[in-house]
């Protein structure tokens, strides 16, 4: 088996320094937030499947920093990073974890479904090759509506092998999408290697029979990455040609926290921990006199300083009350008046309204719900939590 | 007017009436639909909203939902309900999950449109009926129209509605003609039953065609049986109008359910449960259901007949309820 280490590049042109040092910083803060969250799942303060993108950072960092405000990220169940580059509140997203009422998705998405609407995070998916689609959709609407917005759909490498890749490169080239595909390619999809799960092994090439020229950056230089990132952007923008980059890079821990990575050597993932993004950068900007090392110890250190705050939310933040269970399934309005109109299986309370102890006479009772929920003026209806909701989205 | 006519008076006036309705789906645009549902929206609207597409349905489907969750009110059409498996995993997975696992952040204005039903002998994999599928997934809505009326007025609700909706049309139903308000604003909404005839003596709910077949069932069981049917066509499986069903219920005592889909986990098995448990002491006799057969579709014409209820499994299962048991 050969073992594909992305070649050392010379390190590429260094922006100016205050960019120079907010890479750094965002770097930093994901590396040392999924350090954190790896401790907290082993607190067992953080449930399911926990995704670690440590060794990733320069490959999400610098292909975000490619996107202005109004352009969409989205990304896969491997995304605590894509949202903190994003400038989600890292309070937030820590909450998120904790699967409570201040996280990003209150709780209900968790480590794999984060999501920040106002930061056009339009979130991470549990399905591999799920986000595909989506992308090419909202690439779909920007164009449809004339917007000036460009989509970045970032997945793996395992999932080139879906379907829906396949179908999603060739209608974003058919319909000339302004949408870029970013293969975060580490090398492994779980535990199969690269080699051992795709025929093509030069991964920016898979896009080209269906009308979507590739293109490939190292994913572990956060300047080369920014660079190729930013002019397949353009291109998509400028010439509606949708285009594949490659990023090759390398995820230094586990698929997920249950992996005893039996299907790599310890060799290779020394090999790449030389090329260790947050290190090299850091040393880069040291050496090139924009970052002092005592600049760089405070910077760590305020950036630790930060996650403590952020667990500290999370911990304080309530978990969702057993009431919340029903809302948000629907859009409530006329024809849906609450998670009762569609779940008529009993007339006494769902569970979590029973446990709290809710007046029954709030609820619904099946038979009279209908008149008790109204006629057409809609609204009124009979559960209070469905109520509020219906309000807040009238906006 | 026909059905297929109706569905597309409804495209076309919400298209009219809003610049973000657009439409998807295989062979929609040139070709007028597999079904003809679309013809002449293509010449009517050009490219930008009618969009032939690959034959992608996963693809197309979860484009639809990146659409809606960023602006448009996509209207996604799947030439038959089969096809649609190739979609599930965006119409769960995705549509039917993404408001509720962002915590409410966005709305997914979705509709995916799609026939169903036999009688056609296009085998097992054409000719399917569906709808328990849909309706299992909470977040979705799930329509079935029978009359051409509410073919264009479910339809039109769908597409203003917030929600994602899969609108469930039937391959025979497209021919049949009927009544339909000229009206712009007229709309049926979600939720709301139609009592297509009162009676005392039984109620009957069909589902999609089988609201015609209980129908025609119904005019034999008066004429020669004197049994006098109340037969509902629920028009939406989510939202129910259980509360018509119930009413009927409490008033005839008797219950039988007539879908086309198979009997297992079917609309009917659903239905029976909800009855069971909130008109129990109602009931005088064991609700029954008449299903299609739990076979794949065959293509054979006779096995194919003898696969989906017609007016005899109906009218046997009524006089069933009126059985003396021991
Ligand atoms: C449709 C689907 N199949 C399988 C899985 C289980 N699974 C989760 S992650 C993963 C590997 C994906 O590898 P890759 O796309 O390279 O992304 P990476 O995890 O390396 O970031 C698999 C098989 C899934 N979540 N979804
Ligand atoms: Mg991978």
């Amino acid at each position: 088996m050969t073992e594909r280490v992305a070649p050392s590049t010379d390190p590429s042109e260094l922006p100016e320094p205050d960019v120079a040092i907010e890479w750094l910083r965002t770097m930093m803060l994901i590396r040392r937030f999924e350090e954190r969250a790896g401790e907290m799942y082993a607190k067992a303060k953080v449930g399911g499947f926990l995704h670690l993108a440590i060794g990733e950072e320069a490959t999400i960092v610098g292909s975000t920093r490619a996107l202005r405000d109004q352009d969409y990220l989205i990304s896969t169940y491997r995304s605590h990073g894509h949202a903190l580059a994003r400038g989600s509140d890292p309070d937030r997203v820590m909450a998120e974890l904790f699967g409570r009422v201040d996280g990003l998705c209150r709780g209900r998405g968790g480590s794999m479904h984060m999501f920040d609407l106002e930061k056009r995070f339009m979130g991470g998916y549990g399905i591999v090759g799920g986000n595909l689609p989506l992308a090419a959709g909202f690439a779909l609407a920007s164009d449809y509506l004339g917007l000036d917005e460009a989509t970045l759909c970032q997945f793996g490498d395992g999932a080139s092998n879906q379907g829906t890749f396949g179908e999603t490169m060739n209608l974003a080239a058919l319909w000339s999408l302004p949408v870029v595909f970013m293969i975060t390619n580490n090398q492994f999809g779980m535990g199969t290697a690269l080699e051992r799960h795709s025929a093509v092994t030069d991964l920016l090439r898979k896009g080209e029979g269906f009308g979507v020229p590739g293109m490939r950056c190292d994913g572990m230089d956060i300047a080369d990455t920014y660079k190729v990132t930013t002019e397949a952007l353009k291109i998509a923008r400028e010439e509606r040609q949708p285009v594949l980059v490659e990023a090759v890079t390398y995820r230094f821990r586990g698929h997920s926290m249950a992996d005893p990575e039996e299907y790599r050597t310890k060799e290779q993932v020394d090999e790449w921990r030389k090329r260790d993004p947050l290190a090299v950068f850091g040393d880069q900007l040291v050496q090139a006199g924009i970052l002092g090392e005592d600049e760089r110890e405070t910077m760590d250190r305020e950036t630790v300083e930060r996650i403590d705050q952020a667990v500290a939310f999370a911990d304080a933040s309530p978990h969702p009350s057993p009431n919340d269970l029903y809302d948000d399934i629907y859009v409530l309005g006329d024809q849906v008046r609450g998670w009762y109109s569609v779940d008529e299986r009993t007339p006494t309370p769902h569970r979590g309204e029973d446990e709290h102890g809710m007046d029954r006479a709030d609820l619904p009772q099946s038979a009279e719900h209908a008149e008790a929920s109204g006629g057409d003026d809609g609204g009124g209806a009979a559960a209070p939590t469905p109520t509020d909701d219906a309000q807040r989205d009238e906006d | 007017m026909r059905y297929r006519e109706a569905l597309n008076a409804a495209l076309r006036e919400e298209m009219e009436r809003d610049p973000d309705v657009l439409l998807m789906g295989e062979d929609i645009g040139v070709f007028n639909g597999a079904f003809k549902v679309t013809a002449g929206l293509l010449d009517e609207f050009g490219e930008r909203r009618v969009r032939d597409t690959p034959i992608s349905e996963n693809t197309i489907v979860g484009m639809g939902v990146g659409a809606a969750m960023t602006g448009l009110r996509p209207v996604v059409e799947l030439m038959t309900i089969n096809f649609s498996l190739l979609a599930m995993d965006q119409i769960v997975n995705h549509a039917a999950s993404i408001r509720y696992m962002f915590g409410g952040q966005v709305k997914v204005p979705l509709v995916v449109r799609m026939p169903q039903g036999a009688g056609h002998q296009l085998g097992p994999t054409h000719s399917h009926s569906w709808e328990a599928l849909y309706l299992h997934v909470p977040g979705l809505l799930v329509a079935v129209p029978t009359t051409a009326a509410d073919a264009k007025g479910l339809l039109k609700s769908a597409i203003r509605d917030d929600n994602p909706v899969v609108f469930i049309e039937h391959e025979y139903l497209y021919g049949q003609r009927g009544e339909v308000p000229d009206d712009e604003d007229f709309t049926v909404r979600f939720g709301e039953a139609a009592i297509r005839r009162e009676g005392s003596d039984v109620t009957i709910v069909g589902i999609s065609r089988m609201a015609l077949t209980a129908a025609r069932a119904a005019k034999t069981l008066s004429e020669e049986h004197g049994i006098e049917s109340e037969i509902i066509d629920p028009r939406t499986l989510r939202p129910l109008d259980l509360d018509t069903i119930l009413t009927s219920v409490r008033k005839t005592n008797r219950l039988v359910i007539v879908e086309e889909g198979w009997p297992h986990g079917g609309v009917g098995a659903n239905l029976a449960a909800l009855v069971q448990e909130q008109a129990f002491d109602d009931l005088d006799a064991p609700i029954q259901r008449v299903t299609g057969a739990d076979v794949p579709m065959p293509y054979s014409k006779p096995l194919e007949q003898i696969a989906f209820p017609h007016e005899p499994q109906v009218i046997d299962a009524v006089v069933a309820t009126f059985k003396d048991r021991p």
